[in-house]
């Protein structure tokens, strides 16, 4: 029976009550008593007749009684993450799945598998591992488990299992049919609240991101251009006697000004871009939760309007109402907690993303500082001595 | 350097103004006029304040005197105008001359240039300078009745000495190599800063879009909205604070610029050395030619070939009459000659002493500008970390707040 919306995936065969399933979400990550670790490292590529993929290493250590082994090492590629999304999505159609990278980039990649991209999707994926792993219910999902510790032909032979194409497809055209309806009509004032609060999100997030890129593509112009600025005072100390020092000194202060502004756009390209992107996915991620509450409210909602119109069989009807009802309320208490945990986190990212950004730039303007006001240090003391000479009988 | 015209008196270049005329060609044009204010320094000392003199110059009139002053003082490595037209530009700033920005950085590089004239132990005791500050009516037919555009150089003639000259002194030659490579340097520099200038204005203006997004997503924020809001307020401080820092580089680049300029001063002293050393050995291969033919037409050999030699053998003779005749005016030649080239070699010493003179002045104040404008630059970066320091130090205040 999986007409609750919400099973705990440990125990399968025990419906759990919504009340006993609120105590399982807790928003406060604790990390000391963390006791399950995710690393994702080691990209290798993979060539057969048909095509090139990589694949990733992802180390599990672990000291809870419901794993077999305290560590695991399996090799998974893009395609399996996304199978286990999926998968995630599909028994907790009202929890915020963590976003996974993208498939393919846009815009300006020409080979697929460059190391900078390869970097970049690893990054991603340990996150989105571990975000799962911090999860107060995703933690506990046995595909989540299967993933981290199967054996690739285990994988495979499990993935084949479940529901099948056509109860797959059913599902979709039931949740099709109930979205034409709405579940929007009887929505409660919070959802409506939280739709309202996540498209200015959505818009908001997006504009940011793209400002990150422009500020990023504009500081590498900048550096570009200074790496051509301290040679020209180099060259021209050349033809120089008196003043060469000075012509080197200020060479040598841009070259430093320079190599700190490549760690100032190290900085941004690591922390700040990663961290807006990962939150346009999630504004995606979160109206697409909306969006299916909303449905399974709508799936009740038509019920009980049919219940409405009919005369006889009215008992069946109530039955069924009662489940949906059921439905509705575990998903809203999920996706409520969930919800309350997902805007502590942002709030808590965005803190620290933004806390780091300032400290690049303090960072930057501190070394450039440094490095001009020892130059004029050693100008000023150059006056000095010769004016000391010029004293002297 | 006690009796340069700078030490008394107080010149200025204080205004500048659209105005409207007639040119040359009865059209109707617009150019801008400078206003130059003189006042003595000496009545200052006694309590008194001396009254302004004022009149009003345009550029034109500016280069007529500068023009006038290269011709005069061939030996002088005279200061250079600003730029005619602007030039180096980046996307924010105006190739247009009657740009108010171009006309203010104008206005202070005329007044650096007559500065730097009333600082010169030779220039500033000229006539026609003096006129120039002091008397607005009349000044330029006064210019013209010296005749100075007479005593210019053709530049085809000083090319051909250029090319043709064979025993320079080394010193010019280097300094002619010197000033290539100022220049060229110079160009380089300013082009490249040019582009830095472009970009770093990229980079802050663009932080300008934070403010209005932060402030837009504070709205739904509650206990993150005081933070964004705060912190996008900074980044607008920090996007505006780019305008005055360009602005205050664009002095820097301008003094660069005089130097860019001073180069090709110092290469018409070089031309002019070129020039009068070339006439030089001209003169001195004339004469030995002259002294060679009387000498051939005494002896009555033929050493060289010449087309009158050849004649007279196809024609006959020339009576011992005609010869006479011929060596007599010769000789008188001869003695002209060599009175010439005394008078030439003693001038191209003279011109050579007192240029050299003049050019290791003008070493010592390009070493000193240069070194001064270094700093300067250095002092302006300083600032610009310091400001940049200030305000990330409060949007990371506002930031882990949020």
């Amino acid at each position: 029976d999986t007409s609750l919306g919400e099973v705990n995936s440990f125990s399968p065969s025990m419906p759990i009550s919504p009340s006993s399933m609120i105590n399982q979400y807790k928003f406060e990550d604790e990390p000391e008593l963390r006791d399950l670790f995710i690393t994702v490292d080691d990209p290798e590529s993979h060539i057969t007749a048909i095509e090139t993929f990589i694949t990733y290493r992802v180390v599990t250590k672990t000291s809870r009684g419901e794993f077999d082994s305290s560590e695991y090492e399996v090799r998974r590629r893009y395609q399996d993450f996304l199978w286990l999304k999926s998968k995630l999505e599909e028994a907790h159609p009202t929890l915020i799945i963590p976003p996974l990278p993208e498939k393919f980039i846009m815009k300006g990649m020409v080979e697929r598998f460059n190391d900078e991209f390869i970097e970049t999707r690893r990054k991603a994926l340990h996150k989105f591992l571990n975000r799962i792993a911090d999860h107060p219910t995703l933690t506990f999902n046995e595909d989540f488990k299967i993933f981290l510790t199967a054996q690739a032909w285990e994988l495979s032979s499990h993935k084949k299992q479940g529901p099948g194409l056509l109860s797959r497809m059913g599902q979709t055209v039931r949740a099709v049919a109930s979205s034409v309806r709405g579940g929007v009509k009887n929505r409660p004032e919070m959802f409506t609240e939280m739709n309202d609060y996540m498209e200015t999100f959505s818009q908001k997030i997006n504009v940011l991101d793209k400002i990150a890129h422009r500020i990023y593509k504009e500081e590498r112009e900048y550096f570009n251009e200074m790496k051509e600025y301290g040679p020209i005072h180099t060259l021209w100390s050349a033809s120089e006697e008196d003043i060469a020092d000075s012509l080197k000194g200020v060479a040598s202060c841009i070259d430093k000004c320079c190599k700190a502004t490549e760690k100032r756009m190290a900085g941004l390209s690591e922390n700040l871009l990663p961290i807006l992107h990962e939150y346009v996915l999630y504004s995606e991620i979160l109206m697409g939760v909306l969006k299916r509450r909303d449905q399974i409210q709508g799936e009740l909602d038509s019920k009980v309007d049919a219940l409405a119109n009919k005369k006889t069989e009215k008992d069946l009807f109530s039955e069924e109402i009662g489940k949906l009802e059921d439905k509705v309320e575990c998903a809203n208490n999920a996706l409520k907690a969930d919800w309350d945990r997902w805007k502590q986190n942002m709030q808590c990212d965005m803190r620290s993303t933004f806390t780091n950004v300032a400290e690049n730039n303090l960072r930057y303007y501190e070394e450039c500082l440094a490095t001009w006001e020892s130059f004029l240090a050693s100008q000023t003391v150059d006056l000095h001595v010769e004016e000391d000479s010029e004293d002297r009988p | 350097m006690e009796d340069c015209l700078a030490k008394k008196m107080e010149i200025t270049v204080s205004e500048a103004e659209k105005r409207t005329g007639r040119n040359a060609m009865n059209m109707q044009e617009t150019y801008t006029a400078y206003l130059i204010e003189t006042r003595a320094v000496e009545s200052q000392s006694e309590g008194q304040c001396a009254p302004v003199d004022s009149l009003w110059r345009r550029y034109s009139e500016f280069e007529l005197l500068r023009n006038y002053l290269s011709v005069t003082y061939p030996h002088i490595v005279v200061p250079p105008l600003p730029e005619k037209r602007a030039d180096f530009v980046w996307h924010k700033l105006s190739a247009d001359n009657m740009d108010p920005d171009f006309v203010e950085r104008r206005r202070i590089g005329l007044e650096n240039f007559l500065l730097r004239v009333a600082s010169h132990p030779v220039l500033c005791q000229d006539k026609i300078f003096y006129s120039f500050l002091t008397q607005e009516g009349g000044w330029k037919e006064m210019v013209n009745e010296t005749g100075f555009q007479l005593k210019a150089d053709s530049r085809l003639k000083a090319l051909n000495a250029t090319f043709r000259v064979k025993n320079p002194d080394k010193r010019f030659t280097e300094l002619k190599h010197y000033s290539d490579e100022l220049q060229s340097v110079i160009s380089h520099l300013l082009r490249v800063r040019a582009r830095v200038a472009d970009r770093l204005y990229g980079v802050y203006k663009v932080h300008g879009n934070y403010g209005r997004v932060f402030s837009e997503w504070s709205a739904i924020e509650k206990e993150m909205g005081d933070g964004l809001q705060s912190a996008g307020h900074h980044m607008d401080v920090y996007a505006a604070s780019i305008d005055d820092i360009l602005e205050e580089e664009e002095h820097y680049a301008d003094q660069l610029k005089e130097y860019l300029f001073y180069a090709e001063a110092l290469r018409a002293v070089c031309r002019k050395h070129e020039l009068m050393q070339y006439d030089l050995e001209m003169a001195a291969q004339d004469l030995t030619s002259k002294k060679q033919q009387c000498e051939e037409l005494a002896t009555g050999t033929v050493r060289t070939f010449s087309l009158k030699g050849m004649t007279s053998k196809l024609f006959g003779q020339e009576t011992p009459e005609q010869r006479e005749a011929k060596i007599k005016v010769l000789e008188e030649q001869i003695q002209e000659g060599e009175e010439q080239l005394k008078a030439k070699n003693l001038e191209g010493r003279d011109f050579v002493k007192s240029a050299w003179a003049d050019i290791e002045r003008f070493k010592e104040q390009k070493n000193h500008d240069l070194k001064e404008a270094l700093i300067s630059y250095a002092v302006m970066q300083i600032s610009m970390c310091k400001k940049g320091i200030q305000v990330w130090t409060n949007a990371k205040e506002c930031f882990s707040k949020m």
